[in-house]
């Protein structure tokens, strides 16, 4: 089954143009430390996933690129011809001259239904060439005007025109300290609307990955580039074909859907947050070996303590002993920091994969009551080397991992809303402070669902 | 008005030396198109516009409106002259005679039709019209008159496309005596019809303009100042010698326009447009008032910029001897904040100089962590890099206290009023209501004043039944 990628705004565009480049590299290269069978197997499946076959030598990505003005689409267009290993499809993009402006209204409520008629005919043509369409991944921020107001629309019109198709958004979160002012009313209006019409919401911070690109990666001048680079590594490290059933004969071809089915049981709780180790530069690979037993010991710290990267981890924090369950719903008995799961996926990459345990992650206490533990934990391998690490871990987890950012936001975001700043520029536009309001209460409700875990 | 003009002059021939140095190979491209058209001319006289391909005339998309011709035939028997469409100037002979309610009033009502024709055909020209920049002086006729009528104009005729205004208000010792009346009533217009105004104080550009002498002269060793790289040098434009005094300040302000609007015109990592500029930096809708710093204002030739230079850029930006206005930015109250920088800077520096700022900045508490940021590839001619600081600031309510305090002397003893009042359409309350809509601004910097350094209490958040 296919993927639709579509991409919204300067960050939706710039981060999925990086994402089909990891996904080219690591196809086209030759560190999968596999047989040549596994490796066909592999290439044929991530084909189908993400590119079709129009012309022979250069795979098109099946992609959408939507923006409101034209610069990094004529550009992200440009450069990916010019790679020579992939590109998009000419006709497969949609811009405009003005701008959104940083202003979600301007993006929902005028550019959304002036251009709904033409976006839309570009994701119906992308979609009808694929044999078998496994939904939408969409690639927004939150903070600005195109990714976040114009994807919420797109979003509803994916799920008005696509209603049994899985759609995955995923949103960039902007760094605390601002990139742009009205970052947080952005925020709250794009995911109190995504959480109406999308299957999940597959987060990323830039904090989080500035640090890794300075602590991690060693990358002395971090440009957005190194921030896309290693987000497009850690979506790449899911997207790729895995096995998704112990001893399964074929890759898993509905991607998608096999991640819902895994991690979204209720839609009350759709907020996926994303792990991945080892990470390190390119040029320490050589010379760094993991095992097995440490990155799994390791992942599932970085769970439980909800630590962001590898490097300075909380090994005080330990789950609570089973049995101290009350059956109020406040969480009063569970020690501080430690992270409740409803739901995990854990995605295992390279050599020996299949011997590795992960008995570990099944333990009932990581997880809220109301799910059976068999049901809370997946485990999707292959023994294919992912982008040149030779061993790779993911995380993908259904947890309270985004509830302090969430808080954060509408913490932030109803502070100026009290003074009323900035509020004019959203009613010039048709958002009235009762959407506003609106969009607070869906997300203190979603907070505290998240809370009382 | 001649500031307007003189100022514009400056900008078209910067903006003109920007492009070329970017775009080598003489296409006519999207950047270019944001502020020329691209015109036929070779079957004589005006052609189609052209819009691709290889430039053959550049025409600039402006207006140059004057009431007297000097200024303005001036720019056109300049190296300038090709630039401008001699059919989009309105000028006149005797002058506004430093008067107001001449330019707006008298001057206003007998160009209006003439004024709506050619903005209409200039906007006709654009395939997306986003922004006007209006550039103007507050304290004589015209410019502040006329100036402030074309702003009304440009809100009726075209009320979705956002308004930039550029103003040089008078200092104290200007030899205009009535503009203090000249600018609070520009003022009331620019409150009511502006959508963002970046004020610029002659003090300041002067100030800027002799501390570069001081450095050049200084004859540090080692220290050799590249020509083109001055915030305030023509060097590299069409007109290279420096005649006119006013030349290096003017400089500085069309250098401000340009680093306004590179992000729009050239590509980047984190593009920052003009309405996002609207969007983030007025949280009200009268308080647009947006005060303005350039850095780095020269570039040292043959010198390495290490990071610790980058950083000096950002500590630059927030002093108060960089600024367009005379006002310190790090002892009042800041609404917002937004930086801009051009050239080889990644998003890590601009990160760790917020960090390392912000602790010495007083942002109001709804707006604790106000910043909009961009980042465009494209430096200016002559630096690495650069930035430009747009706050908006309680800084700015001296000078409008000021202005205020200024026109009170005169106002009080009703002088020079009668040159005003006989001018049909003036009245006496069109002073009143002035100076209230002025007194009225001053009081929303001085609640929000009030609310610096108070304690902190969030509102309490929204709950949730269980």
């Amino acid at each position: 089954m296919s993927i639709v990628t579509v991409q919204l705004g300067q960050c939706g565009n710039q981060i999925g143009h990086e994402v089909f480049n990891a996904i080219c590299s690591d196809v086209r290269g030759t560190h999968g430390l596999c047989s040549k069978k596994e490796n066909e197997s592999y290439h044929d499946a991530c084909k189908e996933r993400f590119f079709s076959e129009e012309e022979p030598e250069v795979p098109v990505a099946r992609a959408v690129l939507v923006d409101m003005e034209p610069k990094v689409i004529s550009q992200t267009l440009s450069i990916a011809a010019r790679s020579g290993c992939w590109k998009y499809d000419d006709r497969s993009h949609f811009c405009q001259k003005q701008g959104s402006g940083n202003n979600w209204a301007n993006g929902y409520s005028v550019h959304g239904p002036r251009h709904k008629e033409v976006i839309m005919n570009l994701v119906q043509k992308e979609a009808e060439k694929c044999d078998r369409l496994g939904g939408f991944f969409t690639i927004m921020s939150m903070a600005g005007g195109t990714g976040s107001g114009l994807g919420a629309f797109v979003t509803q019109c994916l799920r008005d025109a696509f209603p049994t198709s899985f759609i995955l958004n995923h949103v960039i979160w902007p760094y605390g300290t601002g990139e742009v002012i009205v970052q947080n009313y952005n925020s709250v209006l794009t995911l109190s609307h995504l959480y109406q019409s999308s299957d999940a919401l597959l987060v990323h911070e830039n904090d989080v990955i500035h640090k890794i690109c300075a602590q991690l990666m060693n990358i002395k001048q971090i440009s957005f580039r190194d921030v896309n680079q290693v987000i497009a590594h850690q979506l790449g490290s899911v997207f790729q074909p895995t096995y998704t059933a112990e001893g399964g004969l074929h890759y898993s071809r509905n991607p998608l859907g096999d991640l819902m089915e895994a991690l979204v049981p209720h839609p009350e709780f759709k907020m996926l947050g994303l792990r991945n180790i080892p990470q390190m530069p390119e040029n320490s690979l050589a010379y760094s070996t993991f095992s097995w037993p440490g990155l799994v010991k390791h992942l599932r710290q970085m769970l439980i303590a909800n630590a962001k990267m590898e490097e300075g981890i909380d090994w005080q924090v330990r789950p609570p002993p089973l049995g101290s369950f009350i059956a109020s719903s406040h969480s009063t008995n569970k020690p501080l920091h430690f992270n409740t799961s409803i739901a995990n996926l854990v995605i295992l990459r390279g050599k020996d994969v299949h011997s590795v345990d992960l008995g570990s992650f099944r333990d009932p206490s990581l997880y809220t009551s109301w799910l059976n533990p068999q049901d809370a934990f997946n485990a999707w391998k292959t023994p294919r080397a992912f982008n040149k690490y030779e061993k790779s871990a993911s995380l993908v987890s259904n947890s309270q991992f985004l509830l302090k950012p969430l808080d954060n936001v509408v913490g932030k975001a109803w502070n100026m809303f009290a003074s009323k700043a900035y509020i004019h520029q959203y009613t010039k536009f048709g958002i009235e402070e009762e959407d506003f309001l609106d969009s607070f209460t869906a997300l203190e409700q979603v907070i505290s669902s998240y809370t009382t875990l | 008005g001649q500031c307007g003009n003189q100022v514009g002059c400056r900008f078209w021939d910067l903006a003109l030396r920007e492009h070329a140095a970017v775009n080598k190979k003489g296409i006519y491209d999207e950047a270019l198109s944001s502020f020329f058209r691209n015109v036929d001319i070779r079957s004589g006289g005006d052609g189609p516009d052209i819009y691709k391909g290889k430039i053959c005339s550049l025409k600039a998309r402006a207006l140059l409106i004057d009431m007297e011709e000097g200024v303005v035939n001036e720019i056109l028997q300049g190296p300038l002259r090709d630039v401008f469409d001699s059919k989009q100037l309105i000028t006149d002979v005797s002058g506004s005679g430093n008067n107001w309610a001449v330019g707006h009033k008298l001057y206003g009502y007998r160009y209006r039709e003439n004024i709506v024709e050619k903005l209409r055909k200039t906007a006709e020209h654009c395939d997306c019209l986003q922004c006007f920049f209006v550039i103007h002086s507050m304290g004589g006729g015209t410019g502040s008159g006329l100036g402030t009528f074309v702003l009304n104009l440009l809100e009726d005729e075209f009320p979705e496309v956002y308004r930039f205004v550029t103003s040089v208000y008078p200092s104290g010792e200007d030899d205009v005596i009535t503009s203090p009346y000249n600018s609070v009533l520009a003022m009331k217009e620019l409150n009511e019809h502006a959508d963002c105004v970046l004020p610029i104080e002659n003090e300041s550009l002067f100030d800027i303009v002799n501390k570069i002498h001081q450095m050049i002269n200084s004859g540090k060793l080692g220290s050799t100042v590249k020509q083109n790289s001055m915030v305030t040098s023509s060097a590299g434009s069409a007109k290279s010698v420096q005649e006119k005094p006013f030349d290096a300040m003017n400089n500085i302000v069309a250098n401000l326009l340009l680093n306004l609007t590179s992000s729009a015109r050239f590509e980047g990592s984190l593009n920052m447009d003009l309405n996002e500029i609207s969007m983030n930096l007025v949280p009200f809708p009268r308080l647009h008032y947006l005060v303005s710093s350039l850095t780095p204002l020269y570039t040292l030739a043959d010198v390495n910029v290490p990071s610790r230079r980058l950083d000096q850029m950002f500590s630059d930006a927030f002093s108060r001897d960089h600024q367009l206005i005379q006002a310190d930015p790090k002892h009042s109250l800041y609404l917002a904040c937004a930086l801009l920088v051009r050239g080889n800077v990644q998003v890590s520096d601009l990160r760790r100089n917020i960090e390392r700022l912000k602790p010495s900045l007083h942002f109001v508490s709804w707006n604790q962590e106000g910043w909009k940021t961009g980042l465009c590839s494209v430096p200016p001619v002559g630096h690495s890099h650069s930035l430009l600081a747009l706050a908006n600031n309680t800084c700015v309510k001296p000078t409008f206290i000021e202005l205020k305090d200024r026109f009170m002397k005169l106002y009080k003893k009703k002088a020079h009023l009668h040159h005003y009042l006989h001018i049909d359409g003036m009245e006496q309350s069109c002073f009143s209501e002035a100076i209230s809509s002025l007194s009225d601004l001053i009081e929303e910097y001085n609640e929000l004043d009030a609310t610096k350094g108070g304690p902190r209490t969030d509102p309490s958040r929204l709950k949730i039944a269980v």
